[in-house]
């Protein structure tokens, strides 16, 4: 308040300017934080704006359900002579337009951009069943092996580095190795082996041969895994990593063979972990555009995948004839090329002509988009949580 | 579970340490060990920090197999005459008759009752009848039953730590091995909880054969009937309790158990 005239005070700091740039160091990485947490909420805010409206409606049900439950369509635009746009799909063009006679003045079509987006939601919810499905078990083999079994040495550092490099990777990369493995050259069993096939090893009753999946889910959802997998490996061997080594030894001197071990007292507190990271796994392969683009995506497809012609089945059928049709149209799920939602926003963004009936079709897609992965990722934050609550040490 | 033992009579020892070296990759860590430890015994190890009384005790369960540099140089450790280091020893069996509490009383974050039986468990043991009554038979021992025996399926971290401890015991007395070993089965318990283990020694002193490693040596002359001090990977000098902390032979040991030799 009044500082003493004299020297005297031993605490009246310097003036080399040590406070001055602590003040400016402080303010800078604050200023730094500040400018991210923006990017972030204009981000988030731009695609509620934007999106929101074409999901959300004022009337019951509150929410667009056409959007979310039709497939993607080709919109038309029918304008009459007093400017009034109306919007219909291929079939109601001309009953609109009849309707209209002399009043109609123009039409307008706009690919991809009406109906809904239940293709491209269904296509990328299979990709990520198959991708974390394959990317969770090779990745926790492979974490346990390292953390649990692996001795150090030149062995686990290579390991280790080819892990680093699969993380740096470009996707397109992989798109391209799902593209030649995947797609082209997988060992699949058929009764006739294409033209295209690298080799074929006969069975007798079938015919093991190399030509691949084609486009299809399995595909797709295989070269996805392999974008996720150093993530999971990882965070997995982290997560195992953390289980204190008492449990371990406690568990080895009772007698417990390795594997027991592993199985009852370091893989049940490492699961919340793993689940975890099995999360980021989950948002980056829906995320993903590249790997699919080659292996597992189509920009339009009018039918889901499970809406296949299969032969009807005889009155008489059995009940086994029936069971086996049912399987082979589950199965036959993984095989068929989709929609995926990131190559469907691509599609609407990039292939189509812009305007604005196209540009309320992405911000919606990618609305939906958001809503799914942050719901996926909270629904695996409240698993976690409650294996924590059981799990606790 | 125990392996027969043909005779007792002879005054062989039940484990007997020959020449043992020890090292963790380059860093020897035991140079020469010789030691025997009769049946029934309290053995203390004694000694400074860093002294290998650990690896020694470690070895005996064949646990510091976990590590991955630890190796045997040279040297055995039999019991009953048989090498555990020998290709044909399996260390499970082996684990199952040399039973081990560590430091840090570390329950699994299970119930009691499946801490408890999580030997007999993994040993293939499922009739639920057999488990129940090992269960309370090694908890009994422990003299922990009482205690627990009305909430023997909440969770086990939810005990105090000289009752964790105490069912540590229970657990790895379950599979009735022959040899207990305590790595400083006190230093992480206050003075009282430490009093019921020292108790609970006394108690099962004669059932099996303890090899406890402590630094503290008025345990070490309350508990063990025998002491050996080790310093810096040798053993200095093994004998009666009383001899060592009263005419101790070795100026080392005297320097140690009088506070000067840290």
């Amino acid at each position: 308040m009044n500082p003493a005239p004299t020297n005297e005070n031993p605490f009246a700091g310097d003036s080399s300017g040590i406070q001055q740039r602590e003040t400016a160091a402080r303010w800078g990485l604050r200023v730094g934080s500040y400018i991210v947490v923006i990017i972030t909420l204009a981000i988030m805010l731009h695609i509620f704006v934007k999106g929101a409206p074409v999901v959300f409606q004022s009337k019951w049900p509150f929410v667009n359900t056409q959007f979310l439950t039709e497939l993607p369509a080709t919109l038309h635009v029918i304008e009459d002579q007093e400017g009034t746009r109306i919007e219909t799909d291929v079939n109601g063009a001309d009953a609109v337009k009849k309707k209209l006679g002399d009043n109609f003045r123009s039409e307008k079509t706009i690919s991809y951009s009406g109906g809904g987006i239940l293709g491209p939601i269904v296509g990328t919810a299979l990709l990520v069943i198959v991708s974390v499905g394959v990317a969770l078990f090779l990745g926790v083999a492979c974490a346990i092996y390292l953390s649990e079994y692996a001795k150090h040495g030149k062995f686990l550092e290579m390991v280790r580095l080819a892990i680093l490099n699969l993380a740096g990777v470009p996707s397109v990369v992989f798109g391209l190795f799902g593209l030649g493995a995947f797609v082209l050259t997988a060992p699949t069993f058929v009764d006739v082996p294409a033209d295209r096939s690298v080799f074929s090893i006969p069975l007798g009753f079938t015919t093991l041969s190399f030509e691949g999946w084609d486009t299809c889910v399995l595909s797709g959802g295989f070269t996805l895994a392999f974008v996720i997998l150093p993530v999971i490996i990882t965070a997995s061997e982290q997560c195992l990593q953390a289980v204190p080594q008492g449990f371990r030894e406690t568990s080895m001197a009772l007698g417990a063979t390795r594997w027991q071990t592993i199985r009852y007292s370091v893989l049940p507190f490492a699961t919340p972990g793993i689940l975890t990271s099995s999360i980021l796994g989950i948002a980056r392969a829906a995320g993903e555009t590249a790997p699919i683009m080659f292996t597992a995506a189509l920009a339009f497809k009018d039918k889901l995948p499970w809406q296949k012609d299969l032969p009807p089945l005889p009155a008489d059928a059995s009940i086994f004839a029936h069971w086996e049709q049912s399987v082979s149209r589950f199965l036959g799920i993984f095989t068929e090329s989709v929609q995926a939602l990131p190559y469907h926003i691509y599609t609407l963004a990039a292939k189509i002509p812009q305007n604005e009936y196209a540009e309320r079709a992405q911000y919606g897609s990618v609305f939906v988009f958001l809503v799914l992965v942050a719901s996926l990722a909270a629904s695996s934050v409240l698993l976690r949580k409650h294996l924590r609550a059981k799990y606790r040490w | 579970m125990a392996a027969d033992t043909p005779d007792l009579t002879v005054a062989e020892p039940l484990i007997q340490v020959e020449k043992f070296n020890y090292a963790y990759g380059d860093n020897q860590v035991l140079f020469d060990v010789d030691l025997n430890m009769r049946s029934e015994d309290v053995m203390a190890l004694i000694g400074p920090s860093g002294c290998g009384k650990s690896t020694l005790l470690r070895s005996i369960n064949r646990i510091n197999d976990l590590v991955d540099s630890a190796r045997v140089v040279s040297g055995k450790i039999k019991i009953d005459g048989v090498d555990l280091y020998a290709p044909d020893v399996d260390v499970i069996s082996l684990r199952r008759n040399v039973g081990m509490v560590f430091q840090k009383y570390n329950p699994f974050p299970r119930s009691i009752f499946e801490n408890a039986v999580y030997g007999l468990r993994v040993a293939g043991i499922k009739d639920r009848h057999d488990l129940e009554e090992a269960a309370e038979r090694s908890l009994r021992s422990a003299a922990l039953w009482d205690e627990v025996k009305d909430r023997l399926h909440e969770v086990a971290t939810g005990l105090s730590g000289g009752q964790q401890q105490r069912l540590c015991i229970a657990r790895a007395i379950a599979l009735q091995p022959r040899i207990l070993l305590m790595d400083e089965p006190c230093a992480a318990l206050d003075p009282i909880a430490t009093a019921r283990i020292e108790e609970l020694i006394h108690q099962l002193r004669g059932q099996y054969t303890f090899v406890i490693v402590t630094h503290n040596m008025e345990q070490a002359k309350r508990i063990a009937d025998r002491t050996a001090f080790f310093y810096k990977g040798r053993l200095i000098e093994e004998d009666e309790t009383m001899n060592i902390f009263n005419h101790p032979r070795d100026p080392q040991t005297e320097a140690y158990i009088t506070g000067r030799l840290t």
